[in-house]
């Protein structure tokens, strides 16, 4: 129950942080929908519903990259997560915490997103939604892990991407597919293992990066 | 409770830390002095345990949990209050009775008219005052502080030499500083690196 009961502290004061700040949702938001609007008018009539998918996942992982990259930036402000690493918690569940509220801007970003995409090119069904969230889940868990590699260094915004990136594209095979696809279950169930063994990696893996 | 043989530490090629040797006692009041870049702060953080030494062997007869650290920032999030954040890391370090004892070092350090105020209006000697509530929370058996004096005016550096006198009774304390006749009333030993 303490691991728990940390996680959420740290979950809950990521989320008060950015209410205050407001430096990241906002962006995340503006960023989609100019995404989307720009995509809209790009793509030549007619263009059929499997290209515009492809796009919602451009949008999609490079939102997600844009959250990721401010992530760490509250604790590498004034060194807290030297404070963090100092109290006798397990590191894990900071990584853990992490995830869940980068997790949560992204899902909010989605809100106004995914309607946006139904609105502009193609309808999304309930197998395609399950994609979406299934790789949110992965990209935020391996993101998190990511971010605090990046944060370390000192071309974070260069190297972000440069991690993150490869590391998504079996989620935006897995969340293309599950919209595309006659058997999408094939791919959700690809997109359950693919989260479950990367989240596993990162959640054990945190404590080494962030220590030295 | 510390003992520190040959610790030393490389960034790349370059030394930062050489061959240091250290015994602390539980009661030990320490003070380590030298110039810019002599390494001061890298040993501080080595005996936290938040950077490893390239070389030297650290033995520390005392739990993470029971370490209390202040550096050069103030190691608290800008845009939450001084209440909010001395709460997280409560809870982050179980500390029985949380409440309490955050009003009482908020209250001690001055703190208590300003405790609902985000860090980020903070001036650098409130955010310093913060760092020092944040590392007496847990009430710790070792407290290393890296040059505690920085940025306080002449009112808040005596309210801390009055604190340190008060919390150097039953706790080892490790202190970085360049301002050694400050702390001379405590008895200090002193480890001058070069």
């Amino acid at each position: 129950m303490t691991y728990v009961s940390d996680v959420v502290a740290l979950t809950r004061k990521d989320l008060r942080v950015e209410l205050r700040a407001r430096d990241t949702l906002p962006a995340m938001l503006l960023f989609v929908l100019s995404t989307l609007v720009v995509f809209h008018f790009a793509l030549p009539a007619g263009t059929g519903a499997t290209a515009a998918y492809g796009l919602l996942w451009v949008a999609i992982v490079f939102t997600a990259l844009l959250g990721l990259s401010r992530a760490w930036v509250p604790e590498a402000e004034h060194g807290v997560l030297d404070g963090l690493v100092l109290a006798p918690c397990d590191r894990s569940a900071i990584w853990l915490g992490k995830t869940l509220a980068t997790l949560a801007f992204l899902l909010a970003a989605q809100v106004v997103a995914l309607p946006a995409f139904v609105l502009f090119f193609a309808p999304l069904d309930a197998t395609a939604l399950a994609g979406v969230l299934l790789a949110d889940v992965g990209i935020c868990a391996i993101g998190s892990l990511l971010a605090a590699m990046a944060a370390a260094g000192r071309a974070r915004e260069l190297l972000l991407p440069l991690l993150v990136l490869p590391l998504a594209i079996p989620l935006v095979v897995g969340g293309v597919g599950s919209a595309v696809s006659d058997d999408g279950g094939r791919f959700l169930l690809f997109l359950l293992l693919y989260d479950g063994v990367f989240a596993v990696l990162s959640w054990a893996s945190f404590e080494y990066v962030i220590t030295e | 409770m510390i003992v520190a043989r040959g610790l030393e530490r490389r960034y790349g090629g370059r030394r930062v830390l050489a061959g240091v040797d250290l015994v602390v006692q539980p009661d030990d009041v320490v003070l380590v002095t030298g110039p810019n870049g002599s390494g001061k702060t890298t040993l501080l953080r080595i005996l936290a345990g938040l950077v490893a030494p390239t070389r030297g062997e650290l033995e520390l007869a005392i739990d993470r949990s029971r370490i209390g650290f202040v550096g050069h920032e103030p190691l608290v999030y800008r845009e939450l209050t001084a209440l909010e954040n001395l709460d997280l890391f409560g809870r982050l370090y179980r500390v029985p009775e949380r409440r309490e004892r955050i009003g009482m070092l908020l209250e001690r350090f001055g703190l208590w008219d300003v405790r609902a105020v985000r860090v980020s209006e903070y001036s650098r000697g409130m955010a310093q005052r913060l760092a020092l509530c944040r590392a007496l929370l847990h009430d710790p058996d070792l407290l290393l502080l890296d040059e505690p004096h920085a940025s306080l005016d002449a009112a808040g550096a005596a309210l801390l030499d009055e604190e340190l006198a008060r919390l150097a009774r039953g706790r080892a304390l490790v202190v970085a500083t360049h301002e050694p006749e400050r702390l001379s009333a405590l008895a200090p030993r002193r480890l001058a690196l070069t």
